[in-house]
């Protein structure tokens, strides 16, 4: 019974959480409320697990939530009932866009779209640089610019470009080494 | 069967090295499906970006959908997500069994220090490539600048975004059109 619950509000929360994994959260929230499932102290331990482990946040999201109130199974009914919509939706819509796909007004709107994604997947970069290259905190503490820029790692995304365009190696050569620079240098 | 293997295995690893959300795994889905594959081409990356960003789910589980579809139909659509979202579950349930406080760990803590810095890199990498695909005309500079400058300023839905410019690329389209009759 508890699975057909599970299943239920993580198919749910799949079906209406539009836009990526951070937007699965509110639905977590509003899970725990209602059932008690897990605590909010859970959400936080799985928000910092799912950002540093691999994988999609909603996913591991969906896992760790479905562990922690029924085990290994939760997890996975948990998991299911998250991606079933998207299966589904995705489906239809790839199916449709296959029969349309040289019709003019698609490729019009694909003309739009595009750039748009673009844009978006530049703004996406934007915020994870931001985490990653600033001190925020630091700044808004001491006032003073310098503190503003995390030095190691500007310099570390630096030889990590460098190496990118000279050698280009398969991407997770590169989070390897910036890993274990990240231990040594104690970012 | 092994064409199913294959695109469960290739999402699996791509699932397994992406840190970070449906964003960071642009620069593993263009070395592993465009590059290496030949599975789709960063134009299509692109639609299913913003696709998957107006339909219901994770952008990271849309996008799979969509280049399994294309590869092997809808089976292959189903097993390419299944093969994204395995390790995951593996890593995490095992993580959720037995080390509830991984995340503080100091260790973890630097090396993903490390790592969010990589992501970063590999993402602008992964966007100077697309844009030289993707923007090769002053309209479609125009959408790209409104975008961001849209997204920094006003806490506005994805969803918006991608419609609205759907809407300009059609009259864009049209525009372009009478003025070639003209």
């Amino acid at each position: 019974m508890i699975f057909l619950q599970l299943l239920f509000e993580f198919f749910k929360a799949g079906l209406f959480a539009v836009g990526g994994g951070l937007a699965t959260l509110p639905f977590l929230f509003d899970i725990s409320a209602k059932t008690g499932w897990f605590s909010t102290q859970d959400i936080m331990n799985l928000i910092a697990i799912s950002e540093s482990t691999p994988g999609p946040l909603g996913v591991n999201m969906a896992t760790y939530a479905g562990v922690v109130t029924t085990g290994v199974a939760g997890g996975l009914v948990a998991t299911i009932g998250l991606i079933l919509p998207s299966i589904v939706i995705i489906e239809i819509i790839a199916t449709i866009l296959e029969k349309f796909k040289n019709a003019k007004i698609v490729q019009a709107i694909f003309s739009g779209l595009r750039p748009a994604s673009t844009g978006l997947i530049t703004v996406a970069g934007l915020m994870v640089a931001k985490v990653a290259l600033l001190n925020i905190e630091l700044f808004s503490e001491t006032g003073k610019i310098t503190d503003l820029f995390s030095i190691f790692s500007i310099i570390l995304a630096v030889l990590i470009y460098a190496g990118l365009k000279k050698f280009k190696k398969h991407p997770v050569i590169y989070i390897a080494i910036a890993a274990a620079a990240g231990i040594l240098l104690q970012l | 069967m092994k064409d199913y293997l294959d695109l469960f295995l290739i999402f699996a690893r791509i699932g397994g090295l992406t840190f970070g959300g449906g964003y960071a795994m642009l620069p593993m889905l263009k070395k592993e499906v465009v590059e290496n594959r030949g599975w789709a081409t960063e134009e299509e990356l692109l639609d299913y970006y913003a696709i998957g960003q107006c339909t219901p789910g994770i952008i990271a589980v849309n996008t799979a959908t969509f280049i399994g579809y294309k590869t092997k139909g809808i089976l292959g659509g189903i097993v390419a997500t299944l093969g994204v979202v395995a390790p995951s579950v593996v890593i995490i349930t095992l993580i959720a069994l037995f080390l509830q406080n991984f995340a503080d760990i100091t260790i973890v803590k630097h090396a993903f220090a490390g790592i969010s810095v990589c992501v970063c890199v590999l993402i602008f990498d992964a966007i100077l490539s697309l844009g030289k695909k993707s923007l090769k005309n002053i309209f479609s500079w125009v959408v790209f600048s409104l975008v961001i400058a849209i997204s920094l300023v006003f806490d506005i839905s994805p969803i918006f975004v991608v419609i609205l410019a759907g809407i300009a690329g059609v009259i864009y389209t049209r525009i372009k059109k009478t003025k070639e009759v003209k």
